[in-house]
């Protein structure tokens, strides 16, 4: 007839975060190591493993600002405060080219997809173009109204790029045609911007806005996300270009999903975000901050536990044997049930071993990873009425093992009613034996402390919820027409 | 009024286990007491091929002639032993007793008597008797004198049983053991210690049965321990031998044909097998499901059958696996359910074994399936707090299933849970969707689903003795990386801490009623805004219910108090009240009738009302002796057309109710109709072909020159044509006669209606048939079809002036009757042709 039914295992849903894919990709990363820039002047290159500067330029008259590498990694460009921008080899020490033009400070810069030409963008509201074989400016568009802070240049054309100003738009320019093809307006200064690799989509940010425009559109807005509480700094894209990270100055980096544009996790800082940066294949995560801490995470790598010497399994064909058999005309099919993998506690149920079973749940891998299993069972022996039983005939190693339990999750209301009532029942069991073995009692004298602070706890949340009824009701007698009475007083009970 | 009053008769759903079920003798049929007839089952199958009624009250006993292994003998209360041919199902005599008879036991030495089990004088002392049957060609025959055998033994024919060659019996009752010896005509007494203390308190007998070859009697008892005795036709030198596995009474005991191994079952549902009657060597069957009340042993040895406490049979093999389950109605003690349809297979659901919902279909008085609600072990033992099953409602066209389940051991201490079940079209069956677990703080009295558009979010709402009810409606939880909907709470209202009592929502999901206590709360289901209160002060409302169809503007409500009163929604005033102790009241959901069951000194009394007009429609007084509990209406697939005026309200549904004694019964203007359809029949020719491989390979064959046969016969029947089937008949004597044509446009169109059966012989196929010659008939109708038009567009150009034309009208017209009729047959058939 019907087999046997495994107990059912309670469950209680997960309060705050839910756990998904992205949570377990994104708290992958080892703890992060802090520490200090020290000079603002200097350009610091680190290592993918050392936590020590491997090279550092130091070229600089004043601030240095936003050094980009080229796309093979050959080349440095970066910005300074003094308006110059500077090209830097990585073998090599002194810049490669200058490139004098602004007249105010370089805040973005950024080569091309041919390689060859660096943009940059200034304070003088000025966005210049740059050859770097003969070091001239090629272009200057003087379109922005305001200070232009940042800028990025596609990845598949070589002629178009674009930036964005704290005059709250974000142009995009095609140096075919000396001016901009198109304008969006972000609504606030634009901190930051980024195309997607395809470049359709553009993404700017600025206030607490992040926002996702489609360029093939001709800048039509594709979503709007307000997920910060303060000005969104920097944006990057994960390698795979599906997730969306944006750095803010309340000192959290979320990351996004590049289809639904939903929240999926989100990193917590110790202060506020300038800048924000992922290496190739999402293994480190660098983050700048205001208090001029730099926070590096590498991720641990995944699926390297296969190193641990294996039983031998059966061979697959032997799982696969007769699995394709065609099945013939004549044939008389039989099904045979798959077998059914039970839980040890729930063989142990299986054939009323109660105590056993009892035994099983209360190891302490169990107690504490899953103290719900524990419970469940527990509840199971009480429905089945063999719980004095199964608690009865201990000694004093096993009858601790149940008081640590109790002691540890009696005061959790999930567990509570169950609780309860497997205390009363130890308590009556083994009153008449106390005061034989000091660890026992011990146990009891904590238990009984357990419960009077409970007590205690439940007796000032009454009081105060008496004085928060006295206070609603006050309210809706203000409130209150004579005809719905009592569902303004419901509304206002159930919260 | 008296003329049209409709009969009460019970449908089905009579206990199955009530006595030990009697195999054939080539244990190809199984056949079972089932109230007051006798069921013939198909071991095979599991159909049921035959029903023998006849007797007049409940059947007590049932055995095979040991003269005649194809007869069966039954025995009634009514005080008579009918003798049958089960095969056929054929009534062959009946020998009147004249007492009421308990239990029917034969042997064969006995050649023409049988024993039965009598109480003479007083109510509590039985006899065994036995009761010469004379030998007469006569139909009806009066038995002979009855003859003490035994005195003083226990009405159960569990403790009797008869030795292997009918030398003696056995009888036992409290804490003795009688055997009485044929030869001798003496009869030896065994007592077991019955003194006070603790160890031999439980020593009392329950059960006896006895080795087919040797003198050997097995016997059961309260404390689990089953004991064999030998030796016992010396009163001093007998032995007994004790074996112990059960922890709670033994209910029956049965050896095997050979008497090599012992059989026995109790409240722990485990049936155990004692081979060669020692301790070691036992075999078990576990987890079947209830409490063993009968074990069955087939002659042929192969197969053997127990009865359950859940009204079931399981046949099982000879090497202890189930092989076929006959289920009845489970009887459940408590049905807190009530009755419900399920709107999608018509079967009614309610309360069935522990835990679980039982489908049953009406049709068929079968059990369809079983929905496991509590999905948990069930612990068989006595005293123990079981979780039950309180409420249960369907809502959104069957596509939901809500279901609440308690558990109280002691006082405070509730737990409370309350699932939804979502339909699955792939797996056509209920699947868990959503667990809340403790959705009210006390007992939730009501649940209703809002009847609502398909498009529209299925919304829910449960009332609680918490003072509150909550209403929860189906929220999208699904996220980026799956879809997934749940249940949630949207609404939590009360009214001044009143206990909610009832809740039910308006036909067109508009309005929410919920009583409190006394009062009756009106609520806008959009804003969840309380609109208005009615308040009779005539005691707690018990039920509530909105009107239907054009009475939709009315809310009925019947107090504990015995009160009905029904206001007007629009005026928001009482319409009309009436002193009316009302136990059940159903709407029927097709029409605007209302069924309120009141409880009178007689028995229970029906009244058939509308809520627009106080005077009721129908009224039956003493429908039963007993309480009604629950009732139902079960909408019928076609509705029917019963003349009488007093019975319109049975036209689009069946009222169905359930008494405090658990017997499902209903209302039929029929007579009894025959149960047993053509196909089971078929089904049993079948059967006589033996399966051996070779049916395998020559069965086939049989088979489809069977069915060809079957179709050539069809062929050649010839059926008168009926004028009640027929549309165009019934619409020409049912349209008023001043819409109608004139008669001559009429008249051959009424007779053409009336040669149709002899043009299209397809068109005379009787309900019964297979589907294969259902395919057939749909293809060759389609022909013929297609052959008139063919012709009739062929003639349309010839004729040229108006009469033609007008004739073509007519053709045309009885043509598309022709279709019609066609259409409605099939659609009519295919629900036969389907189960």
């Amino acid at each position: 007839m019907a087999g046997y039914k495994p107990v059912a295992i309670q469950t209680y849903p997960i309060l705050g975060e839910k756990i998904t894919q992205d949570t377990l990709y994104w708290n992958n990363y080892k703890p992060p190591y802090n520490y200090a820039v020290t000079a603002s002047s200097r350009i610091h290159i680190y290592g993918r493993y050392s936590q020590e500067p491997i090279k550092t330029f130091s070229r600089f008259k004043d601030t240095a600002y936003c050094a980009t590498y080229r796309q093979d990694g050959r080349l440095l460009v970066a910005g300074s405060e003094d308006g110059g921008v500077q090209l830097f080899d990585i073998t090599g020490r002194a810049p490669l080219r200058q490139f004098e033009g602004h007249t105010k400070a370089v805040h973005t810069v950024d080569f091309t997809a041919d390689k060859y030409h660096v943009v940059s963008g200034a304070d003088d509201y000025t966005v210049k173009l740059w050859d770097i074989p003969n070091s001239k400016e090629i272009l200057t568009f003087k379109e922005h109204s305001d200070y232009v802070r940042c800028g990025c240049a596609s990845r598949l054309n070589p002629d178009l790029f674009v930036t964005g100003s704290y005059d709250h738009t974000v142009k995009m320019f095609d140096t075919r045609t000396n001016k901009s093809v198109v304008s969006v307006e972000h609504g606030q200064p634009v901190e930051s911007v980024l195309l997607f690799p395809s470049g359709g989509l553009l993404v700017s940010a600025g206030g607490r806005y992040v926002k996702v425009w489609d360029m093939l559109k001709g800048g039509q807005l594709l979503v709007s996300l307000k997920n910060h509480h303060k000005t969104v700094t920097c944006l990057c894209l994960s390698s795979s270009g599906q997730r969306l990270l944006s750095g803010s100055l309340d000192r959290k980096v979320k990351v996004y999903s590049t289809t639904s544009y939903k929240v999926v996790h989100s990193f917590d800082y110790a202060a506020s975000i300038l800048s924000l940066a992922l290496a190739h294949e999402d293994e480190t995560i660098v983050v700048g901050m205001t208090n001029g801490i730099l926070s590096v995470k590498h991720r641990k790598s995944e699926a390297k536990k296969d190193s641990l010497p294996r039983r031998r399994r059966p061979a697959y064909r032997t799982f696969i044997k007769g699995k394709n058999y065609i099945r013939q005309k004549d044939d008389i099919l039989i099904n045979r049930p798959s077998k059914k993998h039970l839980e040890l506690y729930d063989r142990d149920l299986k054939n009323f071993r109660i105590s056993k079973a009892l035994d099983r749940v209360l190891e302490p891998s169990c107690t504490i990873k899953t103290p719900e299993v524990t419970v469940s069972i527990i509840k199971e022996l009480s429905r089945r009425g063999v719980l004095a039983n199964a608690l009865a005939g201990r000694d004093e190693k096993e009858i601790s093992r149940v008081l640590n339990f109790l002691i540890r999750n009696l005061s959790q209301p999930r567990f509570a009613s169950v609780l309860i009532n497997a205390a009363e029942i130890v308590i009556d069991i083994y009153l008449p034996v106390i005061g034989q073995s000091p660890v026992v009692d011990k146990k009891f004298l904590l238990l009984q402390g357990l419960v009077e602070k409970e007590i205690d706890y439940q007796k000032e949340l009454l009081e105060t919820m008496g004085m928060m009824g006295m206070l609603f009701a006050t309210m809706t007698r203000k409130e209150s027409t004579p005809a719905s009475d009592g569902l303004l007083e419901n509304k206002r009970i159930e919260f | 009024m008296e003329a049209a009053a409709a009969r009460v008769v019970r449908c089905g759903g009579s206990e199955l286990s009530l006595r030990r079920a009697v195999f054939s003798a080539d244990s190809r049929y199984l056949l079972c007491v089932s109230g007051d007839f006798v069921k013939v089952y198909s071991t095979a199958t599991e159909e049921c091929v035959h029903v023998l009624q006849g007797h007049r009250d409940l059947v007590t006993g049932i055995q095979l002639n040991p003269n005649n292994h194809l007869q069966l003998y039954s025995c009634s209360f009514d005080g008579t032993i009918k003798l049958w041919d089960y095969l056929d199902g054929i009534l062959i005599k009946t020998f009147t007793v004249g007492h009421k008879l308990h239990a029917l036991f034969t042997h064969a030495r006995a050649e023409d008597s049988v024993f039965v089990t009598i109480n003479k004088e007083k109510p509590d002392v039985f006899q065994l008797v036995s009761v010469p049957l004379p030998r007469t060609p006569r139909q009806d025959a009066e038995a002979g004198e009855p003859r003490l055998v035994l005195d003083c033994i226990s009405p159960s024919p569990k403790c009797v049983a008869f030795g292997g060659q009918g030398d003696y019996v056995a009888a036992v009752r409290d804490f003795y053991l009688s055997v009485y010896f044929f030869r001798k005509k003496a009869t030896s007494r065994f007592t077991l210690s019955s003194s006070e203390n603790r160890k031999h308190a439980k020593n009392n007998f329950t059960c006896v049965a006895c080795h087919p070859k040797e003198d050997c009697i097995a016997t059961g008892h309260k404390d689990g321990k089953i004991r064999l005795w030998r030796g016992f036709d010396d009163e001093r030198k007998y032995t007994y031998t004790c074996l112990h596995w059960h922890h709670d009474l033994v209910m029956d005991l049965a050896f095997s044909a050979t008497g090599s191994s012992l059989l026995s079952g109790g409240r722990e549902s485990v049936l155990v097998e004692w081979r060669d009657a020692a301790e070691k060597t036992k075999e078990f069957l576990p987890r079947l499901g209830a409490t063993i009340e009968h074990i069955a042993v087939a002659p042929a040895g192969d197969l053997l059958c127990t009865s359950h406490a859940d009204n079931k049979i399981i046949v099982i093999g000879r090497n202890l696996e189930a092989c076929a389950v006959i289920q009845g109605l489970v009887r459940d003690s408590s049905v807190l359910t009530g009755l419900m349809v399920d709107p999608r297979t018509k079967a009614l659901v309610l309360n069935g074994k522990p835990g679980h919902l039982q489908f049953y279909s009406l049709q068929s008085d079968k059990q369809l399936y079983n929905l496991d609600i509590v999905q948990q072990e069930y612990i068989n033992d006595c005293g123990l707090v079981q979780i039950e099953l309180t409420k249960a409602a369907f809502g959104c066209f069957g596509a939901w299933l809500a279901t609440v389940e308690q558990r109280q051991e002691k006082e405070g201490e509730l737990e409370l849970q309350m699932k939804l079940w979502a339909y699955n079209k792939k797996t056509q069956g209920f699947l868990l969707n959503t667990k809340v677990s403790a959705p009210h703080e006390d007992r939730v009295t009501a649940l209703c689903f809002r009847s609502a558009d398909k498009s529209d979010v299925p919304t829910l709402v449960t009332a609680s003795r918490d003072g509150r009810f909550k209403v929860w409606v189906l929220a999208d939880d699904s996220d980026i990386y799956r879809k997934a909907e749940g249940w949630t709470c949207d609404f939590v209202g009360s009214y001044h801490k009143y206990q909610a009592t009832n809740c039910c929502f308006s036909e067109d999901g508009s309005l929410l009623a919920v009583s409190f206590e006394e009062t009756v709360t009106i609520w806008e289901s959009d804003t969840w805004e309380l609109r208005c209160t009615f308040c009779q002060r005539a005691g707690r409302v018990r039920h509530l219910c909105f009107g239907r169809l054009t009475c939709s503007k009315y809310l009925l409500g019947a107090t504990e108090s015995g009160t009905l009163c029904c206001w007007n929604l629009l005026s928001c005033a009482l319409e009309w009240s009436t002193k009316l102790g009302v136990s059940v009241m159903e709407p029927d959901p097709r029409s605007e009738h209302v069924a309120a069951v009141a409880r009178s000194s007689g028995g229970s009394d029906l009244f058939v009302f509308k809520p627009s007009e106080p005077r009721p429609l129908y009224v039956q007084r003493s429908i039963c002796s007993e309480e009604v509990r629950w009732g139902v209406f079960v909408p019928r697939d076609v509705p029917e057309a019963l003349a009488s005026e007093a019975l319109q309200w049975l036209n689009r549904s069946q009222f169905y109710f359930l008494t405090a004694s658990q017997s499902l019964l209903t209302f039929s203007s029929k007579s009894p109709e025959e149960k047993l359809t053509p196909t089971s029949k078929q089904l049993l020719a079948e059967e006589s072909l033996p399966a051996t491989p070779f049916y395998f390979l020559l069965g086939r064959h049989r088979q489809q020159r069977g069915e060809q046969a079957d179709g050539a016969a069809d062929g050649e029947r010839v059926q008168l044509p009926t004028t009640e089937g027929v549309p165009a008949v019934s619409e020409l004597l049912h349209t008023p006669a001043h819409v109608l044509p004139s008669a001559a446009f009429l008249c051959s169109l009424f007779i053409n209606s009336l040669l149709l059966a002899t043009e299209a012989p397809s068109a005379e196929e009787t309900p019964e048939d297979a589907e294969m010659e259902e395919e057939g008939e749909r293809d060759s109708s389609e022909e013929e079809d297609a052959a008139p038009e063919q012709a009739q567009q062929a003639g349309l150009p010839d004729g040229g002036d108006g009469g033609d034309e007008a004739e073509a009208l007519q053709q045309q017209l009885s043509k598309c009757a022709e279709k019609e009729l066609r259409k409605l047959r099939r659609v009519d058939y295919s629900w036969v042709a389907v189960p």
